[in-house]
């Protein structure tokens, strides 16, 4: 009998890049299901507008680099970061903005580095940073999340789709009628106008730790975060390095002065932290690969949301730690390299 | 004596637990492939120089008779598997090509399995001296059956210069679907421990493991009662814990003595030896009961094989019919694999015969891996489970890139090739094809550096030569000037005559007329 001539290892993998973005994106399901809840149904618009121009744009791309488009959007990797890119949105959020996040995201920060594997910056990121730059009225409107305020006009569904696809707001209402500051805006400009933390956290929305809704958004996406782990989609190193660099910076300052500091409870929940530590840190392809090296890349990038949150001009420094990392990925990398086996201890270097 | 708890001083990194597929082919006992009507029997079944046929067509041969000799240190002699004739010694397709043709002896048998009478009776071990013992081994065709196949003797001779601790039988099959060697420690434990005595004596040795996996208590047990019958306290049974692949010959070294093997080094570097226990009982069979390397246990398994099995055939019989004796093929099967599904070998024919390498004929159901490669999105799992703590994600860009440099600084020379990064990458990316071809090329890069610097050897040491040369001539002639210069007439007149009494007797007849 004739057989067909293969190569070695014969066993079939039992994993791929698109069942890991499929689960990347099923674990993001409880995280939505809470951002949704407090803030309304403009995510799930944001998410479409962002599904929708991620997916075009990969089409578009693999189009032009001469590759099966199908191929690469069964990966699943455009809407991982459709999903990131609406998870970093207000959520009302005009279209043409989630739009330009979205098509920066791909066009520009994933194919035109080489596209899948190859890019240097993580896209959603650096999506997220064009349209906070260039559209920062729209960026920086936040509504606020659902705690039962009566005082408060919550937008209906009608009015949320009109104000994504127009970008105006009912007749009777202005911006500023709606327009809540972030937990994190409150506490930066609390600070620089001399408040105390007690005078701060008599804001209603300021909430236990980092918010009321945000902190609940927090946990939630943990949960999500948590099944990563057990399926070994992402490892601990990256998540904790994180939530290290920064809970030790934050926790130092606080203990070194509780009323010039907020207390690390509140940076660990407020913003995108936990979104940042088990979602977006953890991209692969723009992460460190050796465990020393996770460590070292999530540490930084904790350590940087906490400077950028502390001392920065911006509310939360999310995606500008992320970006910044990615810049010393390539250095961490090969400076991280673990002893091979057999070798000398400092024969790797 | 019961097994020895698991008190593992080293700990193997990375590694995978894989789904062991042996309970198959472990149901039934070893069975006992008969004699086929053709025997194969390539004249390279070990690794080094083909061995020297010393029988001619037509040739009658007995079993166990030699019909092909070692060439040079680096071979083993090859023997005939039963009694009959000597039909052609041609190309045939072997395993070790991947079903591509290779010099063979063909052997037609006469179905009397007639053994050839030995040469000197058997003696004790312990009184042959240490020299004529390995001698021996290396005349009884044996290498080692881990899949290796290097000669034994020249292994021992190796490591008899060396200061050795200890010795490690090798138990360990960590690739999945293969059960030969468990299925011999639990039918044939005797000839393996006492195989490793004649080993430890040929070593000078008195220490011994018998690492076995945890996976085969009953091996594990077996092994254990034939040392409490042997009541050897140098030797200890050894369980190792299930993760491919602890059974490679430095990590096994590294999990039973916590010592890693320096890198493009050998286990004799920390002090020990390894060898398979299908080797330690080929040894016993040949010292002492004196039959050569002329059969071998061999697992035929998988979904493509009718009734999974451990089978004892001899050298040289086709697998076609080793599968026709497990039952055949199914109508699923698919692929020929010549060992384990990690690292064996993809055979293009059922032709090929049964060499002192095959451990393990895998026929399976389905074509691997799917040809869906993706880019690398460096997840980093390949390097989670390399044991060997490589970075594939960073070889494979230096392979793509042919960066020799850098392909060694990251260490592809310590690569042992056992598919761990390529089974888990989510990306199917074949990393283990690739890893061996960027060796290959490293290979073939420092050969044609050797060349070109051999060359140059011989260009300078031409070019030193020729100047001496000239110079020597030089000064003879500068000589022959002054000698000339200080000379008076009478002296020239003499030193004429010299030269015509020294010229040859032909010049001086054509000189004649003049």
């Amino acid at each position: 009998m004739e057989f067909e001539r293969r190569e070695a290892p014969y066993v079939r993998p039992p994993t791929s890049v698109g069942g890991m973005m499929r689960e990347v994106l099923f674990a993001l399901i409880p995280a939505a299901l809470a951002y949704v809840w407090f803030f309304g149904a403009g995510f799930i618009l944001n998410l479409l507008v962002a599904a929708l121009f991620c997916a075009a744009g990969e089409a578009f791309m693999t189009h032009l680099r001469g590759r099966p488009p199908e191929e690469a959007l069964s990966d699943f990797t455009a809407m991982v970061t459709a999903a990131l890119i609406a998870f970093s949105m207000p959520a009302l959020c005009p279209w043409w903005v989630t739009a330009t996040a979205s098509l920066f995201a791909i066009v520009v920060a994933k194919h035109l580095y080489g596209g899948m594997g190859y890019n240097i910056f993580n896209p959603a990121m650096a999506g997220y940073v064009v349209a906070l730059v260039s559209f920062p009225m729209y960026m920086n409107f936040w509504t606020a999340p659902r705690i039962g305020d009566i005082d408060y006009h919550y937008l209906d569904f009608y009015e949320t789709a009109r104000y994504t696809l127009t970008g105006s707001l009912p007749e009777y209402l202005s911006f500023d009628a709606i327009s809540r500051a972030t937990p994190l805006d409150t506490v930066k400009t609390g600070l620089k106008s001399m408040l105390t933390f007690d005078e701060m956290y008599s804001n209603p929305l300021m909430g236990d730790f980092g918010g009321r809704g945000w902190e609940w958004i927090g946990n939630f996406t943990a949960i999500g975060g948590a099944w990563l782990l057990l399926r070994k989609i992402i490892r601990w190193h990256i998540p904790v390095a994180v939530l290290a660099g920064l809970l030790v910076p934050s926790g130092f300052m606080y203990f070194l002065d509780t009323g010039a500091h907020a207390s690390p409870g509140f940076y660990l929940f407020s913003g995108g932290t936990i979104l940042c530590a088990f979602f977006i840190a953890t991209d692969p392809v723009t992460a460190a690969t050796s465990p020393r090296g996770r460590l070292v890349y999530g540490f930084g990038i904790g350590f940087l949301i906490y400077a950028i949150r502390r001392w920065g001009s911006y509310a939360d420094g999310v995606a500008f730690a992320v970006l910044l990392m990615n810049m010393a990925r390539p250095a961490i990398d090969y400076l991280t390299r673990p002893r091979i086996v057999g070798h000398a201890k400092n024969e790797a270097r | 004596m019961r097994p020895a708890p698991t008190f593992d001083l080293g700990k193997l990194n990375g590694g995978l637990r894989l789904p062991g597929e042996k309970a198959n082919s472990t149901a039934m006992g070893i069975q006992v492939v008969p004699v086929p009507a053709q025997l194969v029997l390539p004249l390279t079944q070990h690794s080094g120089n083909a061995a020297q046929p010393v029988v001619g067509i037509g040739e009658k041969v007995l079993k166990g008779q030699l019909i092909a000799d070692a060439d040079g240190a680096l071979s083993a002699p090859v023997h005939a598997s039963s009694s009959g004739k000597v039909v052609a010694i041609e190309q045939w397709p072997v395993s070790r090509r991947h079903g591509d043709p290779a010099p063979c002896i063909i052997i037609e048998c006469d179905g009397r399995d007639e053994a050839i009478g030995l040469a000197e009776p058997v003696i004790p071990y312990e009184s042959l001296p240490l020299e004529s013992l390995l001698q021996k081994i290396l005349q009884g065709g044996i290498v080692g059956l881990g899949g290796a196949v290097f000669p034994t003797a020249q292994k021992l001779m190796q490591a008899n210069t060396l200061p050795l601790e200890s010795l490690l039988l090798n138990g360990v099959e960590c690739e999945p679907y293969i059960s030969c060697d468990d299925m011999l420690m639990r039918e044939q434990a005797a000839d393996v421990v006492k195989g490793a005595q004649i080993l430890m004596y040929a070593l000078g040795i008195q220490k011994c493991y018998i690492a076995i996996e945890s996976d085969k208590p009953e091996a594990l047990q077996k092994m254990a009662d034939a040392l409490t019958a042997l009541n050897d306290s140098r030797m200890v049974v050894k369980m190792v814990p299930t993760i491919y692949p602890s059974g490679g010959e430095d990590q096994l070294v590294q999990l039973v003595t916590n010592k890693e093997v320096p890198s493009g080094g050998l286990p004799t570097d920390v002090g020990c030896l390894v060898q398979n226990v299908g080797t330690a009982a080929a040894v016993y069979r040949w010292i002492c009961e004196g039959e050569p390397l002329i059969s071998r246990v061999t697992t035929v398994t998988g979904d493509g094989i009718v009734s999974p099995m451990n089978v004892l055939a001899r050298l040289g019989t086709p697998v076609a019919e080793i599968v026709a004796f497990a039952g055949g093929y199914t109508d699923r099967a698919k692929q020929l694999i010549i060992g384990g599904p990690m690292m064996g070998k993809s055979v293009t024919t059922d032709r090929v015969p049964l060499v002192k390498a095959t451990n393990c004929i895998l026929v399976m159901s389905h074509l691997a891996p799917p040809l869906d490669e993706r880019p690398c999105i460096r997840c980093g799992e390949c390097a989670v489970v390399c044991p060997v703590v490589l970075q594939p994600q960073e070889l494979y860009w230096f392979a793509c890139a042919d960066d020799e440099v850098k392909l060694r600084e990251h260490g592809l020379i310590d690569c042992i090739e056992c598919g761990c990064c390529d089974l888990v990458c989510p990306s199917h990316i074949p990393l283990m094809a690739s890893f061996r071809q960027a060796k290959a090329r490293i290979r073939e890069l420092a050969d044609e550096k050797a060349r070109a610097e051999r060359a140059r050897l011989r260009f300078e040491a031409r070019t030193l030569r020729r100047e001496i040369e000239e110079q020597k001539r030089e000064d003879e002639l500068a000589q022959q000037k002054r000698a000339a210069i200080t000379a008076g007439p009478k002296e020239i007149q003499e030193m004429v005559e010299r030269a015509r009494r020294g010229k040859p007797p032909l010049e001086r007849t054509e000189k004649g007329p003049d």
